[in-house]
């Protein structure tokens, strides 16, 4: 049972896929507009990455070395098909708002890099708990991301406009001077700009940043060098998909 | 007239990668240098006009025709990487000149997330085909815009002072950030 927690732990925190290996950047940045969404984002590519790493490593002594990418890839694409079906007939607003990026779950290198470096390997359970513990770091970093970006942007959370229920309950409170002064300070005006596009990559930068400065102390407390959040320059998906291995690396010779 | 609003739409007000978030791996991986930029950013236009154009005859001709259009992901990303494996093998026989320059390119494409993108976005917006080429295209151009501008900064950006905790990733996506809303004051020119 060890080894099974173990590989929850590794995708939630040691290989947390979006803030230390930053990896499936389009989704991350995209859908996180709130906290609904991220979470919901988050929680599909985790039920796709399960059922495609469990599929895969049942799967992992049959499919022939050479073909295995393009079957990689159509069972990840069988997977999300079936997933945007059923979240099509049970959960349509959250199917309406994340559109176009369902079927590009597909692309995300999270999952094709599980199937290529784990799940092509290891037995079904282990797999299979591989697939839920990066699929849950995936989610709490989309979640963290849809907070914030919420909470700044929209003046709520999860939906609940806490900033205008503040700002009511302040002049109910018969502080009505408190309640305009707020007012005209824009004290309680969110920041629209959060829930657009450059506010997805400022949040991120930010969150990074703050990553990294706590990296730093903590390697300068042991006196080591710190490890700086890299950006993954696509070399980790581009070995993975690139079929032919030496164009490849050509490539990340030349990046 | 609609063709030079959709080319205009999607290169500069609707940029794939600051306003649609679609290819941002080779956007922040592949943005070092202006000259790898420049080949990424051919390479990508190349292979998206390409694909846009077989993924929406495909599509029309026959998923529509058959009622298979709900399996439009699964033929959609397989034709693309058969696509690029064979534009790849076309150029290094036929134009080895514009293999030499977009070739090392070739391969990181099929994980670009933009070109499934946009070719699931054609037919999902009803596109014709001439439509989905020019938009396919121009999407390309607005990619290759954009990593071009974000390379020549990050050249500059090297000789600067960042903040420790700042270097490496953040400081990109800052700048992609304000590059982002520079872009969104495109927004008037279609109205």
């Amino acid at each position: 049972m060890g080894k099974l927690t173990e590989r929850l732990k590794n995708g939630i925190v040691t290989e947390n896929p979006t803030f230390v290996q930053m990896l499936g950047m389009c989704p991350t940045l995209a859908v996180t507009t709130s906290a609904i969404n991220g979470l919901g984002m988050g929680l599909t590519t985790m039920v796709i990455l399960t059922l495609s790493n469990f599929m895969i490593s049942l799967l992992r002594k049959l499919i022939p070395d050479k073909v295995r990418i393009p079957a990689y890839i159509v069972i990840i694409a069988s997977f999300v098909t079936v997933v945007q079906f059923l979240l099509q007939a049970y959960l349509p607003t959250l199917n309406e708002s994340l559109g176009l990026y369902i079927p590009l779950i597909v692309v995300n290198c999270i999952i094709l890099g599980r199937a290529e470096s784990y799940a092509s390997k290891n037995k079904p359970l282990p797999s299979i708990f591989d697939g839920i513990g990066m699929g849950l770091g995936f989610t709490i970093g989309l979640t963290v991301m849809g907070i914030i970006r919420e909470v700044i942007g929209a003046g709520s959370i999860f939906g609940y406009a806490f900033m205008e229920k503040a700002n009511t309950a302040i002049a109910e409170g018969g502080n009505e001077k408190l309640a305009d002064f707020m007012a005209k300070q824009g004290l309680f005006e969110p920041i629209g700009i959060f829930v657009f596009a450059p506010g997805a990559f400022l949040v991120l930068a930010f969150v990074v940043a703050f990553i990294n400065h706590r990296n730093i102390k903590k390697a300068a407390k042991l006196g080591e060098k710190a490890k700086l959040c890299e950006l993954a320059d696509c070399a980790s998906c581009d070995k993975v998909c690139a079929s032919n291995p030496n164009t490849a690396s050509e490539s990340e010779v030349q990046a | 007239m609609n063709i030079i609003l959709i080319a205009i739409s999607a290169a500069l007000i609707n940029n794939v990668i600051l306003s649609q978030f679609l290819g941002i791996c080779p956007f922040l991986g592949v943005s070092k240098k202006v000259s790898t930029a420049a080949g990424m950013g051919g390479a990508v236009i190349f292979v998206m006009t390409i694909a846009s154009a077989v993924t929406s005859v495909i599509y029309y001709f026959v998923l529509v025709p058959l009622s298979l259009d709900y399996l439009s992901t699964i033929v959609f990303i397989l034709v693309i990487a058969a696509l690029v494996q064979f534009v790849e093998m076309f150029l290094k026989k036929a134009v080895p000149g514009l293999y030499k320059a977009l070739g090392v390119y070739l391969p990181l494409i099929t994980t670009n997330c933009a070109v499934l993108g946009i070719a699931l976005k054609n037919v999902q917006d009803d596109m014709n085909i001439l439509e989905s080429v020019v938009n396919g295209m121009f999407s390309a151009v607005g990619f290759a815009i954009a990593i071009i501008i974000m390379a020549g900064i990050r050249e500059k950006i090297e000789d600067n002072d960042v903040p420790e905790a700042f270097k490496g990733a953040p400081i990109v996506l800052i700048t992609a950030g304000l590059m982002s809303i520079a872009f969104m004051g495109l927004q008037g020119l279609i109205k």
